[in-house]
């Protein structure tokens, strides 16, 4: 089985978020890159197949070189290797249309993405470029099997969860429960030193438009301080609830 | 050309969501000039969808269409779409809303924006605000194709009734095969969903072990709430992931939440920055939580949620 593994990287999930430029850029003064939390998780299920059922494993990422640290990381983790499309990653559709020649190129039979990036949270990229390439298409799973051709997966839903079948060929939003917490990987020595030496290779980006454009950006305004209620008080509490926030 | 939007329904009958989305989708017709026609698979009384504001509805009877699946479903939308000329498709931030989505994009050659939370500052370019980095901060975005699809955030926009009437007619549109099968769906269906709830409580690590989760069930139960916890609290297993909130698990848009026995960590905080108002139960006052909250009470979840129970069942009763 190939897999590729789509990595978003992502400003850690401690990052203080700012913007310059006049609120028109995000300030990555000071932010340290991770690979998206949820990518994670499927780079790590990744690792199994290729640990228990024989697959091999690549990582892509659509995004200006100051991502390779990150590819690189996913290279120390397992990857065989890693593919960079050399183009800012601007929405989710052209990063779709990227990725789809990626995998159309490669002929991979399974596409694990993260069912979102924690940074701008489109939940489109996976959905898009299942759509694009005519694979099949499960989000928010938090279990996958492949058996042959046939996969069987299981996915969140609000309120509970739904186990569906499906064939190869496949894309997954991936999320946490795809594997254990406790199985994710941290790079070591050994990983770290053997990642110089597999192939990262850059590819020119093919044409793609972009369908959005985020033209400025704002925090949420400051909060008043929090209203302290006497513990043993919890009438007043109750009468702020009512009275105040209108929310009971 | 009306705006066209997918309203889901369970069993039937609308979700809140649903009323939510159809409301959001008569402010932005007005603002275009244009009418709301919604689409709607297997529920009864669409025309109830004429109290928020829809004129047509677009109604979907098919057996086969009981377990919602991405692709065929969105194949409906994609249709409705086409046949109305809607330049402009609303669907909500529910887990199959967002499944569907992206699928529909394509199909359409859309631009798509989720966890929108206001009405279009500008329907020319057309500039909605949605959250982003986890609601850390909000983007205003332009989407520049032709046709647009908006992911509305829940609670986000409210319900406005009008009191007008939707006519209803049969829509039957080819429907593709899908390549996905669902074969079981394990829900607690007497259980408000975090993505739905207009209340959320929800348990941290302080709470100690999952023996006492019992008082967080009795405080959501008098409030009609879902129950929630922070990140450690599913991974020791103690209650179930799909009950995680935050940046790694589900966001949480809803009206209170209440937290009890969490520190406030950034990662918890990004997921329910979104909820109107926030209440901390902690023993630590220089938990992180006490500066994003509105309310909050120093002390021992063990003394405070069961006074508050008690409270509230009170209230209840003198309110009824
Ligand atoms: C990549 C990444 C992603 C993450 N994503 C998420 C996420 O999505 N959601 C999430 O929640 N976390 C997430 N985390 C974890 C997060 O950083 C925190 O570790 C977590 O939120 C802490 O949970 P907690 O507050 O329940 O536990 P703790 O940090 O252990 O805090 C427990 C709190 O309970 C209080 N307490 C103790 N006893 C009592 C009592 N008797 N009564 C009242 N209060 C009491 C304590 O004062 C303390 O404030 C993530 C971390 C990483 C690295």
């Amino acid at each position: 089985m190939k897999i590729l593994v789509c990595i978003s990287h992502v400003p850690d999930t401690t990052s203080k978020i700012n913007f310059t430029d006049g609120d028109t850029k995000f300030d990555t003064n000071g932010v340290q890159y991770v690979i998206n939390p949820n990518d994670e998780f499927g780079l790590t299920r990744a690792m199994w197949f290729k640990e228990k059922q024989g697959a091999s494993v690549d990582v892509v990422n659509v995004g200006g070189s100051e991502t390779e640290p990150t590819l690189r990381k996913a290279l120390a983790i397992g990857a065989d290797s890693a593919i960079r499309v050399n183009t800012p990653a601007t929405d989710g559709y052209a990063v779709a249309k990227q990725l789809a020649k990626v995998v159309n190129d490669g002929g991979y039979d399974l596409v694990i993405a993260g069912r979102e990036s924690i940074d701008y949270n489109g939940t489109m990229v996976p959905g898009m470029l299942a759509a694009m390439i005519g694979a099949n298409f499960v989000t928010n799973c938090i279990s996958l099997e492949v058996d042959g051709t046939s996969a069987k997966a299981v996915r969140e839903i609000d309120g509970g969860k739904e186990t569906v079948s499906t064939s190869l060929p496949l894309v997954i939003g991936g999320q946490k429960g795809l594997v254990e917490e406790s199985d994710l990987r941290i790079p070591n020595m050994r990983g770290i030193m053997m990642a110089r030496k597999k192939p990262l290779t850059v590819v020119e980006p093919i044409d793609a438009t972009t369908e959005t454009n985020a033209v400025s950006f704002e925090k949420p305004a400051p909060k008043g301080a929090v209203k302290l209620v006497d513990a043993d008080n919890i009438d007043e509490l109750v009468n702020l609830l009512h009275n105040e926030a209108k929310v009971i | 050309m009306s705006i066209l939007v997918y309203t889901e329904s369970e069993n039937g009958k609308f979700k809140k969501a649903a009323l939510e989305v159809v409301s959001y989708a008569k402010a932005v017709a007005d603002q275009m000039g244009t009418s709301v026609t919604a689409v709607a698979v297997n529920a009864d009384n669409a025309e109830t969808l004429g109290n928020y504001g829809a004129s047509k509805v677009l109604l979907v009877k098919d057996e086969s269409l009981k377990a919602f699946n991405a692709k065929k479903y969105a194949a409906i939308v994609e249709n409705a779409a086409k046949n109305e000329g809607s330049k402009v498709v609303v669907v909500s931030a529910s887990a199959d809303s967002k499944y569907l989505a992206p699928l529909l994009a394509v199909g359409l050659d859309a631009g798509y924006v989720s966890n929108v939370v206001a009405a279009p500052s500008n329907v020319s370019p057309f500039t909605v605000k949605h959250s982003a980095f986890t609601n850390k901060a909000f983007a205003n975005t332009e989407i520049t194709t032709d046709v647009k699809i908006v992911g509305l955030s829940n609670n986000s926009f409210g319900l406005v009734e009008s009191g007008g009437s939707a006519s209803v007619e049969d829509f039957s549109p080819s429907i593709p095969e899908s390549g996905v099968t669902v074969e079981s769906v394990d829900k607690a269906t007497d259980k408000v969903s975090i993505a739905d709830a207009e209340i959320v409580v929800s348990g941290g690590r302080g709470l100690k072990g999952p023996e006492n989760w019992g008082m967080i069930e009795e405080l959501a139960e008098v409030l009609g709430a879902a129950t929630a916890c922070s990140k450690p609290v599913s991974d020791l297993g103690w209650r179930p992931h799909g009950e995680h909130v935050g940046q790694t698990g589900k966001p949480v848009a809803s009206n209170l939440y209440i937290a009890i026995g969490i520190s406030g960590a950034i990662q918890h905080l990004a997921g329910i920055n979104s909820s109107k108002v926030k209440v901390v139960i902690n023993t630590d006052p220089e938990a992180p939580f006490f500066k994003a909250a509105d309310y909050g009470v120093v002390g021992d979840a063990f003394e405070v949620v069961p006074k508050l129970i008690e409270k509230l069942k009170a209230f209840k009763a003198a309110n009824a």
